[in-house]
């Protein structure tokens, strides 16, 4: 192992000589940000190769409106707001679910927990908040079919569901970047398949490589990026060819497309993304719980002075931001790089008392 | 108890009159005969020293039963547990039960058998208590509060200020049993595993090694928030930095396997039946063996050491590639998570 690591050290230390600067790798996946955090690759691989946390979270990177939007839904006491665990201390405007203390909210493991929830509770509404990227929109598809199969009326689903390809693209076209290229992510990969980064790859000519979530697959990552940065060259390179096919889980692809498509929606710090949000399909309104409840629209977020969407990019550092360590610090975050406990803001925060790592 | 079999606890239970007496005489003195006969207010205890500690915990665990333990055995380890990291000998413990009306008596009998196993186990008398009923809601099935009387060790000369860089830190066997074998049977995750909690009395583990050596610096039960949280305690109050070593650090494999599918941290999850050493670096390794010999001790293993700050104190691990990450205090409530 320590052989294979040097070995990608070395190319890392060519790369930044043939680039004469410091290269930015995003990943664009949770729980890459996670393992790099957790094996501190951030402290064994060369300085200037800097690891960018991209919008991989996709908790951090709901909105507060939508978030505001469950907090209403919780009040009313004919509903149950079945959520994942990790969506509990999302900010909205005033508070979060954690923060709203009522009993009708409850954390599920899966969108199965959250249909047996409607089972047991014929007299209210199990809201089921859905977010997540393209790994967990599945489940969520296949509970609303189960829930349709059912006839049950007591179900339904508030789709928060976002997609990683239209983020990409966003972050490369929406302002001035310093990403060199993008370490994608291992599970959404499973779903889309490693040739959904082709058009990325072809339009802005950054490299894309997909690796699994060991540390030696992020660092063999990390490397072959490199490679490619050396050899002035962007291509689409799966290094988790283990589980991840170039045309993805088509079954899967199906079923979503059957019952969702893409539409405009806001992903906190970032704004507006086009077709970067999925929402059910008219013909299953019956269980889309905007229907159900009314909601015409999810309003902006107010985020007043939050630069998360530069940070992602690379373009400053949290510091500079003028809510950094005053009104967005990691007990009360606002942007999603603070609201992530790995996300750049956090992490600064937390080891800007050290030299970050 | 066949007596008792369907029957509810009542709000007359609680009450001081006749069923009262009725619950204590046939349910709850029975299980502590040795020294609650009398029932007088308060009992009289004769220490054999004047050096002595006081301790209370309050038990509110849910699920009441879990795989390795109940609320009762809980609520005496948690106590016993809290006076041997003091360096106490536990001598006397009270018990204080506070009941949700409705509660089947067959259960509390349950509950109460635990926690005289657990006392004899730990050689500690339930020697005074109480009982309070209240109405259905107002608790969840039964908390427990138990306090504490122990003297002094005389080999314990445990205070943060004793600690310094280079002593080394112990634990005695792996983390994270107890919170995730209490989160696998919550209500939401549900997944059937094999994971038991490690809640055991740690006093006689702490006697044996107290008797061998007046070198242990400071010791502490890295309850709730993990030894993430107890190690994040010591760095704060002495200013010195604690470097862990990762694959040092004994974890069970579904507990690692169950962290890792819920998005924990083992070192950040509660114990029970654990104890975190800091002991001087000259007699770490016969720590260690004396603590390994020990049932409670099989697994034991020196996972860092106390270094000089660099800054801030903090808690830095050093992971399996050689990458190192500062460990955090934890938040307070782990949550389980999708990304």
């Amino acid at each position: 192992m320590l052989e294979r690591i040097r070995k990608a050290h070395a190319l890392m230390d060519v790369a930044c000589e043939a680039m004469g600067r410091e290269i930015n790798i995003m990943e664009v996946c949770g729980t890459h940000t996670v393992s790099i955090f957790r094996n501190g690759i951030r402290s064994t691989i060369p300085e200037n190769v800097k690891l960018l946390s991209g919008p991989g979270c996709p908790v951090c990177v709901t909105d507060q409106g939508y978030i505001d939007i469950v907090i209403d839904l919780a009040q009313r006491d004919d509903c149950i707001i079945a959520t994942y665990g990790d969506m509990m201390r999302v900010p909205g405007k005033n508070g979060s679910l954690e923060t709203s203390h009522r009993e009708n909210v409850k954390v599920v493991m899966s969108s199965e927990d959250a249909l047996e929830f409607a089972r047991k509770n014929p007299d209210k509404t199990v809201v089921f908040v859905a977010v997540g990227f393209e790994t967990t929109t599945p489940a969520t598809v296949v509970a609303v079919e189960q829930a349709k199969k059912e006839g049950l009326k007591n179900f339904v689903i508030f789709s928060g569901h976002k997609l990683v390809v239209p983020a990409m693209e966003a972050l490369l076209s929406g302002m001035n970047n310093k990403i060199d290229a993008f370490l994608c992510p291992g599970h959404v990969s499973i779903m889309i398949g490693s040739q959904a980064y082709r058009p990325i790859v072809e339009k802005f000519k950054k490299p894309c490589v997909v690796a699994g979530f060991e540390p030696m697959q992020l660092i063999e990552g990390i490397a072959e990026i490199c490679r490619q940065l050396i050899e002035c060259r962007a291509d689409v390179t799966c290094l988790y060819d283990a589980v991840v096919k170039p045309e993805g889980n088509l079954t899967a692809q199906k079923l979503v497309a059957k019952y969702m498509e893409p539409t405009d929606g806001y992903w906190r710090g970032l704004g507006k993304i086009a077709a970067g949000t999925l929402a059910l399909k008219a013909e299953y309104a019956e269980f889309d719980a905007m229907k159900r409840f009314g909601i015409e629209e999810i309003p902006a977020e107010e985020l007043g002075g939050c630069r998360c969407g530069e940070i992602l990019c690379g373009l400053i550092s949290p510091p500079e931001c003028g809510l950094f360590d005053k009104k967005c610090t990691p007990d009360t975050p606002v942007g999603p790089c603070m609201v992530s406990s790995e996300g750049a803001c956090s992490a600064w925060y937390k080891y800007g008392r050290r030299q970050r790592r | 108890m066949s007596d008792t079999n369907g029957k509810k606890i009542l709000l007359a239970h609680g009450g001081g009159g006749r069923v009262s007496n009725d619950l204590l005489s046939k349910i709850v003195i029975p299980k502590f005969q040795d020294k609650t006969d009398k029932l007088t207010d308060a009992a009289e205890l004769n220490l054999e020293s004047n050096n002595v500690c006081f301790t209370t915990d309050s038990f509110v665990v849910k699920p009441i039963f879990f795989n390795g333990g109940d609320i009762g055995k809980l609520a005496v380890c948690g106590t016993v547990n809290d006076l041997a990291v003091a360096g106490a000998r536990p001598a006397a413990l009270s018990l204080s039960l506070i009941i949700e009306e409705g509660l089947e008596i067959e259960t509390l009998d349950k509950i109460l058998t635990s926690v005289s196993t657990a006392a004899k186990q730990a050689g500690v008398s339930i020697v005074t208590g109480d009982t309070k009923v209240v109405d259905a809601g107002s608790a969840d099935n039964i908390f427990i509060n138990t306090a504490g009387i122990g003297t002094k060790h005389e080999n314990a000369n445990l205070s943060f200020d004793n600690i310094k860089a280079g002593d080394k830190v112990i634990i005695n066997g792996t983390v994270g049993d107890h919170g995730m074998t209490i989160m696998s049977q919550r209500e939401g995750i549900k997944f059937k595993s094999t994971l038991k909690s490690d809640c055991a009395t740690l006093n006689g583990l702490v006697e044996k090694v107290l008797d061998a050596t007046d070198q242990v610096k400071f010791m502490r039960d890295p309850t709730r928030g993990g030894i993430a949280a107890t190690l994040n305690e010591i760095a704060t109050a002495t200013g010195l930095d604690i470097e862990l070593i990762e694959k040092d650090i004994p974890v069970d494999t579904t507990v690692k396997a169950a962290a890792e599918m819920l998005g924990f941290d083992p070192i950040n999850i509660a114990n029970e039946g654990k104890v975190v050493f800091v002991v001087a670096n000259e007699v770490a390794e016969e720590v260690l063996k004396i603590i390994k010999s020990d049932e409670l001790g099989k697994n034991a293993a020196i996972i860092g050491e106390v270094k000089p700050p660099q800054g801030d104190p903090v808690v830095e691990i050093v992971t399996a590639i050689g990458g190192k990450r500062i460990v955090q205090m934890p938040y307070g409530r782990e949550l389980p998570r999708i990304c």
